[in-house]
């Protein structure tokens, strides 16, 4: 007897009580994806919400799975994020950061992942400073792989818990303005955002300095804008992307008080989106230089709220990849 | 400002941006152009008026590249003795270099600079801020944040950009600000120890010389990222023929651009070094009269836009050196309209050409108003007896330097007075009018 399905306890299995099985057997970008696919995990994550709220916080569809965090980069959020999600589901979890393994020592980014592999996980989550590094390592393990920020390109399960995140707010997503304000031209948030945004037919908006622009932008999003007030008119969803301290230095940006005058999200600026948008930030924030904390702390903020969607999604996808299809009911 | 009209009779009226030369009569009202017709006309009651006696009346001149000592080096010039110098050679309004102590890279130091110049200059003082904190050429400074103080423009000045990557950066910047950029074109590791033109007459002296490539470089690659980046760019000054080539073709592609040439490179050629004269030691250099020509030919045919001054006041402690070890720079608020005006009487250039270039060209760069006699548009406006004969006499600036490019030389035409919002802050001693 196939123990209790999220499908059985919420609605959102398309009435069918089927789950759509998930094709692909890593998920590395939001480019793999095609709308329907982006749908399913949305509504697999929205069941996952129960699960952590519940007093039993406990879905063991991941009983007997190992999961290996692999962190190249510094994360507190993520990392945590994707241990607790593996633990509810029931998954063995282990964090590797590269501070602590032999990689330090000069072991090459294959080499690690040939040592993992062959302890044969069942998934293994990357985050790598380099773009394309997760994909690489995807080919080389036989387990399945989530992407959790490669470099500048891609950072999935971000993207999904924004838009489950938006969803829960305004109870839908095509038609919706969302503005996405920052340093795009290094932020893997925004790509990630802006494709999966774009596959579900909202209006998308960039804005940011020139020098924080990347080219091609103008293919990438609906609208691009140079000047923050006239690109938060009248939003439904405003998206701040942290401001790096290093890119403030003169090279691009000359200080962090001209960047917050003319691209911080301040109490002025916010007036011109409508007045039900809300905030949202991936973290962490750089409070006073992309935005004012008053606002990352006020009423309209959902930062939380990204937090706890996180926790869902990231249980969605592992469960995705990695549940055991015998427990789909037919 | 002043209560009664104005009305300025019998002038012969030359307005670049509207194509206007006729005898006639300019009316002034509250500072500002009421009228502008032809033949004699009417005068408002109570009008003051000024018979021109046929001297030509122009916008006053609008100079893009002004250096004061002010803040840090006053003894070279004051805003106050700029403006005089300004008010004396028919500009009305300039546009004051960066490159001050401390250098002009922040708000508040805009806000000091348009109060002292409020207070001090008779004439109309344009900030202009540094692309780079401290004119080092390394990180732009706070555009947006310098533009509200009110810098209309942002140029290192003398300085020059040498990092491709800082200038695209600054170029892509400004172009979010909708804001210009003038720069220095100059490869400081071509020109290296030169101090004049490279080529046989600098061999001759024992002087390292600059050649040409120190320019044409970094314009050619400037060019190409204002292309790229969108940039409204104004090349500071150029010097050689292959730059008015360059200019030329980039226009072509690119209506962004810009170019300006100093009153110098037009009027002067590397002879006038002679016998190591420091006052001719120049940056970019004098070079020869083939690129002299060309100059001027680039500037009948639109490539070059802009006439300036330079004015570059430096005291005798750094000038009266071997010309190795002596400054740049030449002062030239005083002399450059009779200076442009040789090629006038010489019959290479046409009038109109000329004071296009020293008034509604700058003023379009800059995207202000002024430079034009058109209604509404501030009483900015000058007489220039455009025969009259004179020689320049290091006694009879107004600057506080006296490193002049034109000692001595016999010059035709001079300002016979200049007006500002209307009022006269100039006249010229023995003049008509």
């Amino acid at each position: 007897m196939a123990p209790a399905s999220p499908a059985e306890a919420n609605p959102a299995d398309h009435g069918l009580g089927i789950k759509i099985p998930f094709q692909h057997k890593h998920l590395l970008g939001i480019s793999q994806l095609n709308q329907y696919e982006i749908l399913e995990l949305l509504n697999r994550s929205e069941a996952m919400i129960p699960i952590s709220r519940q007093p039993r916080k406990s879905l063991p569809t991941l009983s007997g799975k190992t999961q290996i965090n692999l962190f190249f980069e510094p994360s507190t959020r993520t990392q945590a994020s994707f241990e607790i999600a593996g633990k509810r589901l029931g998954a063995q979890v282990m964090n590797m950061s590269v501070r602590t393994s032999s990689v330090t020592k000069g072991e090459t980014l294959i080499d690690t992942a040939a040592t993992l592999n062959a302890m044969q996980p069942d998934v293994i989550i990357v985050r790598h400073s380099a773009a394309g590094a997760v994909e690489l390592l995807s080919q080389k393990v036989g387990c399945s792989v989530i992407n959790a920020g490669d470099g500048a390109h891609e950072h999935p399960t971000q993207a999904l818990l924004d838009a489950l995140t938006i969803r829960q707010h305004k109870q839908r997503l095509a038609g919706l303005t969302v503005a996405i304000c920052g340093d795009i031209a290094n932020s893997r948030v925004a790509r990630s955002n802006l494709l999966l945004l774009g596959a579900m037919q909202v209006r998308t908006r960039v804005i940011a300095p020139r020098t924080l622009l990347p080219k091609g932008i103008e293919s990438l999003a609906t609208e691009v804008f140079t000047d923050m007030r006239a690109g938060l008119e009248g939003a439904d969803v405003v998206m701040m992307l942290r401001l790096q301290h290093e890119r403030a230095n003169g090279r691009l940006i000359p200080s962090v008080r001209e960047y917050y005058r003319f691209f911080g999200l301040d109490a002025e600026k916010l007036a011109l989106a409508k007045p039900d948008a809300i905030v949202m930030h991936p973290g962490p924030m750089n409070r006073g230089v992309e935005i004012d904390p008053a606002i990352a702390d006020g009423a309209r903020s959902v930062i939380t709220d990204q937090v706890e969607m996180g926790v869902a999604v990231r249980m969605a996808v592992l469960d995705a990849l990695l549940a055991d299809p015998s427990q789909v009911q037919a | 400002m002043n209560g009664r009209p104005l009305i300025v009779e019998n002038a012969r009226i030359v307005d670049p941006a509207s194509g206007f030369d006729a005898v006639g009569a300019l009316r002034v009202e509250g500072g500002r152009i009421a009228g502008v017709s032809r033949g004699p006309t009417g005068a408002p009651e109570g009008a003051i008026r000024v018979d021109a006696k046929g001297l030509v009346l122009a916008p006053g001149l609008v100079d893009l590249r002004v250096f004061t000592g002010e803040p840090g080096r006053e003894y070279r010039e004051t805003l106050q003795s700029a403006g005089e110098a300004a008010a004396a050679g028919g500009v009305t309004s300039f546009l004051a270099m960066p490159d001050t102590q401390p250098v002009i890279d922040d708000g508040a130091l805009i806000d000091y600079l348009s109060r002292r110049a409020q207070a001090t200059c008779k004439v109309r003082v344009l900030p202009a801020a540094a692309i780079t904190k401290g004119l080092s050429g390394e990180e732009i400074t706070e555009f947006g944040l310098l533009r509200e103080a009110g810098a209309v423009a942002f140029t290192d000045g003398r300085h020059s950009i040498q990092s491709s990557a800082v200038l695209r950066a600054a170029f892509s910047y400004a172009a979010n600000f909708d804001m210009p950029v003038l720069h220095h074109v100059r490869d400081n590791a071509l020109a290296g120890d030169g101090v004049m033109n490279e080529g046989l007459f600098a061999t001759v002296l024992g002087l390292k010389g600059i050649p040409r490539e120190a320019e044409t470089i970094p314009l050619a690659r400037d060019l190409e990222l204002a292309a790229l980046t969108g940039v409204r760019y104004h090349a500071a000054q150029v010097s050689t023929a292959r730059s008015v080539e360059l200019i030329s073709a980039a226009k072509v592609r690119n209506e962004a651009v810009s170019c300006a040439v100093s009153i110098n490179n037009l009027s002067l050629n590397e002879n006038d070094v002679g016998a190591y004269r420091t006052f001719f030691k120049l940056n970019p250099p004098l070079r020869t009269e083939d690129d002299r020509r060309a100059l001027i030919e680039g500037l009948k045919s639109g490539a070059i836009d802009t006439i300036h001054s330079d004015h570059d006041p430096q005291d005798t402690e750094v000038k009266r050196q071997p010309f190795a070890e002596a400054s740049d720079g030449a002062i030239g608020l005083e002399t450059m309209l009779a200076a442009a005006l040789r090629l006038h009487h010489s019959g290479d250039v046409e009038l109109m050409v000329l004071l296009r270039a020293m008034t509604s060209r700058p003023a379009e760069i800059l995207g202000i108003e002024a430079g034009a006699l058109k209604v509404g548009a501030p009483a900015d406006f000058i007489l220039i007896d455009i025969d009259y004969p004179w020689q320049v006499k290091e006694a009879d600036f107004h600057s506080r330097s006296r490193n002049t490019a034109f000692e001595g030389a016999r010059l035709a035409g001079k300002v016979a007075a200049t007006y500002v919002a209307g009022a006269r802050v100039f006249e010229l001693q023995g003049a008509t009018a």
